[in-house]
Formats: C-alpha cells, sequence, structure tokens
C-alpha cells in the first residue's frame, strides 16, 4: 500500500479529553432539548398541567400522594421516549448524525450525553412534582419519600432510554410523535400512571405486568405504600429484562443496517 | 483574499506528526476496486479513485452517479461490497483517522436550537489539535453569526457554517459534498474563493459536484463518473478537449439511427422540429447531410459548450467511447 501512516501529536490525555468531550456534548444537548420549547414546554408541561388540574382537585386525600408517583412515571416515560427517541431519529433522517460520525466524536459521548439529558429532565420533574404535591395537593411527604422517588425514577429512565434507541432506529423520523404517543400514551393508562390500576377493566389489569411502565410505576407507588401486593426484586428485574431486550434488538437492528448501508 | 493565510498549513500545526515531508506524489486517500450495492442498486461498479497529498480533486457527475457514495465510503461511514478503503495509511472507520479529515456533508437539517459558536465550540472539542475559533470564523466568513441560532441562518451562511464545522480539526484532506449545491451565484463564488484558500493551504480536497464550471474552476485534477464508474479523468483542459467536437443543429428528413451512423457523430439529440448533432469533424458530416437529404434547412454549426461536453461525456454511448 502506497499510502502513508502517521502519528498522531499527543495532545492533552485521553481520560481528560474524553471527559471534556463528554461534557460539551451534554451541555449542548441539555441546551438544545430546554431550547427546543415542543419538547421542553411539553414534556415538563403536561405532568404539571395534569397535577394542577387532578391534583388539586384531590387537595389533601391520599390519591394527592399518589399522582406525585404516578405523574412521575409519565414525566421520565415521555422525556426519555421523546428526548432519545425523537432525538436521534430526526438526527439520523437530517444527516446531522452522520457528520458526527465522521468526525472523531466517541460514539458512546453522543449516547451518554442524551441519557444524562433525560435524567436531568426527570429530576425537574419529580422536584416540580414533589414542590406540587406539598403546595396544591397537600400531601406530606417525607425527606426519605422524596429521596427514594427520585431514585427510582432516576433508575428507572434506563429501560426506557434503551427503549427509545430502538423506536430511534426503526421508527421514521417523521412519523415518531405519532408512534411514541400511540405507545406511550396507552402504556401510561394501562401501567397506573394516572389512576390506580384495580379502577381499570379486568382484562387492562391482567395485561398490565407485561408492560415495563407498570413495573416502574409499582416500584415508584410502594414508595407511598399503593403498590399491588408482590415483592419489589420481580419489578426490578423485569425491568432489567426489558433492557436488556431491548439493548439487544437494538443493537441487532444497528448492525443489520450498517450491513446493509 | 488574504485567506490562505487564515488556516494553518498542516506542516505547522503538527511538525512532528509528519515523519516524512509532504510531496505532491503521496497518495492519501485511496478507494481500490470498489464495487457497493445498495441492495439490488449499483452505487459504485470497480470504482478507483486515489488522492494525492495537495491536490484538488472534483468528483463530477450528475445526480445518482455515485459521488456521495464515494466520499462516505472515504469517510468510512459505510463499508464497501467488495473492494478497499484507505485513508492517511488507515481504514477511514479508525478514530484516528479521522483527527485529520474535515468533513462537508449535504444536511437536511443542523440541530437549530444551537448557536453557531457552539457547534464551532463542541466540534473544536472532538480533535486533538483544533483550528482556533477566531481562525475557523474567518476562514468560513463567519464573522457577526457565532451568537446566532443556526435557525436563524440564511442558506448560504448554513453552509458557510457547515464549511467552517468540516475545519474545526484543522484536517489535512477535506471532504466537500456538494458545497455549492442550493446556493445562489454570488455565495457560490465566495464558496470558491473559500476552497481555492484550502488548497492554497496546501490541504488536500475532494470535492464533488454536478457543475462543470465548478469542477473547471476549482480542481487541480477532474474525475468524471457516471452510473458508479468513472467515465474520464484528467485536468479540467484535457477533459473539455475530450469533447472537442462541435454541435451541428438543423431541420432534416433524416432518421436519428441513420445519423448516428455517420462518421465522429458521438450522440444526437432532438431539439423541437431540429435535431441536433455532436460531431469531432462537422465537415463531413454536413457534406453528407447535405448530400443526402436536399430539404435541409436552418443549418448552424457551433462549438461545444462547456455544458455540451460534460452532458456528452456522462450520456450513455458517448461515455462508452471515451473510456474505451
Amino acid at each position: 500500500m502506497a499510502t502513508q501512516s502517521i502519528t498522531l501529536p499527543a495532545a492533552q490525555p485521553a481520560p481528560i479529553r474524553y471527559a471534556r468531550i463528554l461534557a460539551k456534548e451534554t451541555l449542548c444537548e441539555w441546551r438544545r432539548m430546554l431550547r427546543t420549547k415542543v419538547f421542553s414546554l411539553s414534556v415538563i408541561g403536561f405532568p404539571v398541567m395534569f397535577y394542577l388540574l387532578f391534583g388539586s382537585a384531590n387537595r389533601g386525600t391520599s390519591f394527592a400522594r399518589y399522582l406525585v408517583a404516578g405523574y412521575s412515571c409519565m414525566g421520565v416515560v415521555s422525556a426519555c421516549l421523546f428526548g432519545i427517541g425523537m432525538g436521534i431519529a430526526l438526527e439520523r433522517a437530517q444527516g446531522w448524525l452522520e457528520l458526527k460520525q465522521a468526525s472523531p466524536m466517541p460514539r458512546a459521548a453522543y449516547l451518554v450525553a442524551k441519557v444524562m439529558n433525560c435524567a436531568a429532565f426527570s429530576l425537574l420533574i419529580v422536584a416540580a412534582l414533589l414542590i406540587l404535591g406539598i403546595t396544591i395537593g397537600g400531601a406530606t411527604l417525607t425527606v426519605a419519600e422524596a429521596l427514594r422517588l427520585t431514585a427510582v425514577i432516576l433508575a428507572g429512565s434506563i429501560p426506557f432510554c434503551a427503549m427509545a434507541l430502538l423506536i430511534a432506529l426503526l421508527v421514521p423520523a417523521n412519523a415518531g410523535p405519532g408512534i411514541i404517543n400511540l405507545i406511550y400514551l396507552p402504556m401510561s393508562f394501562a401501567s397506573g400512571f394516572w389512576m390506580p390500576i384495580t379502577y381499570l377493566p379486568h382484562w387492562l389489569q391482567k395485561i398490565a405486568p407485561a408492560l415495563p411502565t407498570y413495573h416502574l410505576a409499582q416500584l415508584a407507588l410502594a414508595i407511598f405504600g399503593f403498590a399491588q401486593p408482590g415483592r419489589a426484586l420481580l419489578h426490578w428485574e423485569a425491568l432489567a429484562g426489558f433492557t436488556l431486550l431491548m439493548l439487544g434488538a437494538a443493537w441487532l437492528v444497528f448492525t443489520r443496517t450498517e450491513a446493509r448501508a | 483574499m488574504s485567506a490562505s493565510a487564515v488556516i494553518s498549513p498542516a506542516s505547522h500545526a503538527a511538525p512532528a506528526a509528519w515523519p516524512v515531508p509532504l510531496s505532491q506524489t503521496r497518495t492519501v486517500a485511496r478507494l481500490h476496486s470498489i464495487t457497493k450495492r445498495y441492495g439490488p442498486t449499483l452505487a459504485l461498479d470497480n470504482f478507483s479513485l486515489e488522492l494525492r497529498a495537495g491536490e484538488v480533486v472534483a468528483l463530477l457527475g450528475p445526480n445518482g452517479a455515485g459521488k456521495t457514495t464515494a466520499v462516505r465510503l472515504l469517510l468510512g461511514l459505510i463499508a464497501p461490497t467488495a473492494g478497499t478503503v484507505r485513508v492517511l495509511g488507515r481504514d477511514p472507520r479508525d478514530s484516528d483517522a479521522r483527527t485529520r479529515i474535515g468533513a462537508m456533508l449535504q444536511i437536511g437539517r443542523v440541530p437549530e436550537m444551537l448557536r453557531v459558536g457552539e457547534h464551532i465550540d463542541l466540534f473544536r472539542a472532538y480533535y486533538p489539535s483544533p483550528l482556533p475559533t477566531a481562525e475557523i470564523i474567518r476562514a468560513a466568513k463567519l464573522e457577526g453569526l457565532e451568537n446566532k441560532m443556526f435557525v436563524k441562518l440564511s442558506g448560504g451562511q448554513k453552509q458557510r457554517a457547515l464549511f467552517g464545522l468540516a475545519l474545526c480539526g484543522n484536517p489535512d484532506l477535506i471532504f466537500l459534498d456538494e458545497p455549492t449545491v442550493g446556493l445562489d451565484v454570488e455565495s457560490r463564488r465566495a464558496m470558491w474563493d473559500r476552497i481555492r484558500a484550502l488548497s492554497a493551504a496546501g490541504k488536500t480536497v475532494l470535492l464533488t459536484t454536478h457543475y462543470l464550471e465548478e469542477a473547471d474552476s476549482l480542481a487541480s485534477r477532474v474525475v468524471v463518473i457516471n452510473k458508479g464508474r468513472t467515465v474520464c479523468e484528467g485536468t479540467p483542459a484535457e477533459i473539455r478537449n475530450r469533447v472537442s467536437g462541435r454541435r451541428i443543429r438543423c431541420i432534416t428528413r433524416l432518421t436519428g439511427d441513420f445519423l448516428l451512423t455517420l462518421p465522429t457523430v458521438s450522440e444526437i439529440r432532438e431539439d423541437r422540429e431540429a435535431v441536433v448533432i455532436f460531431a469531432e469533424q462537422p465537415e463531413s458530416v454536413v457534406r453528407e447531410l447535405l448530400q443526402r437529404d436536399p430539404t435541409l434547412h436552418g443549418l448552424e454549426i457551433s462549438a461545444a459548450a462547456l455544458e455540451d461536453a460534460f452532458l456528452a461525456l456522462t450520456s450513455g454511448h458517448a461515455a462508452a467511447d471515451v473510456a474505451s
């Protein structure tokens, strides 16, 4: 081969450079998401608006506590599905992702930045709902409950980030919002984000344990004592299994499209 | 324009990185016997291309000729069905090779809610020895746009911003995929100046275009490509001379099939009621025409325009003639 090999100048040590890239990527992604009003207002706005309507209507009752957990789950799922699912689907469709791939950007930095931002949005949503719960909802919440809810929501964002990744790879960008709503709204309803699952039709209650959102809801509701009888470990296992399933499917789709590309 | 001084030559950026001095003959990138299929579609058919240090190569061809596929292969965005790709002595999928490469691709939309300066800042972070921000702004003519959101930019400004992103890593090798597509004449000329500045700074540039004029005025070497195959290759002057024939326009009763059998006729085209004939030696063709068809009228003979040369090169049978 006639081409010449090159040695690269040693600039910063790799880990520091890598951390810098990740920090910048995350910050840019944060700005982008926050400035994209369709996203930031609806993802934070819907749980807040719902709580203002239904939380205040049930002021002082246990349902006001229930809804803090339920709407937090709804918030995190929508932040992940719309943030990552739509984000990546759009950037893929418009060729932007290709330009980034052509640069030496570490691929993981792109994904990690997106996941961190979903976590940040989830935190904002939980914080907003906790404040609304105490003020508007008149709910009594302990610090321990608030911290446990935050932890469950953060950990619970991981399976939905994985699901969003698969959606981004499968769904064409222009059909994205419709399809994501089609997945996310029925799942929210059937998993008891909006009302206790015992009020739902019997057949729905039977289906619910097959949904990842159900297991997230049970973990969050358990903090306030609203969960169905059963062991928490089962729900964690279900979410972990779902995450692996989604990541595996995403990997399969990705390698197949790459082979065809 | 003093833009040549704006971009620091590769040799200044990292002198220690080049054990061998840059010479004009060194191959920096190469596609070797590449075949690329997308399902049943053949995008590149046994296509080879070599880029030598410091040259500006224009990959010229109509839409769907395989230009973008060639660029995407060189960037390691796709893998060839058959053949080998080497860039700076490495597989382009190797991210180390990417630190010395810049790319401007055809992009539908850029994340719009980020400012130009933020995009540049982010892309600079990807490279181990990036170009200073001020130099990128100057070289891409982005003064005053740093704080503008991408969504607020005009078409020409967007292309300049994308051009700026391609320069972030102070690359030695730059791929420009249709850099002037959709630009008005003035913005196109301004982009040409910027591309000339790159070549003056010693960068190796591969640009794709379907404007012959663009290839003619920028490139040191033109590779004409159509249907995934090289049609011909040479300096812009050589390409033009390749189709040195002239066009004969007339109204005649003679059939197209017959006209094609006349000596040196490379192509015929219908033009309303008349027929346009491209021929190497128009004199002998006209003599024959007048003899065969006494009713022939409206005769015009003119030199083939650059655009005609290009069309002749990339249309089916002319391509076969020239390539052989």
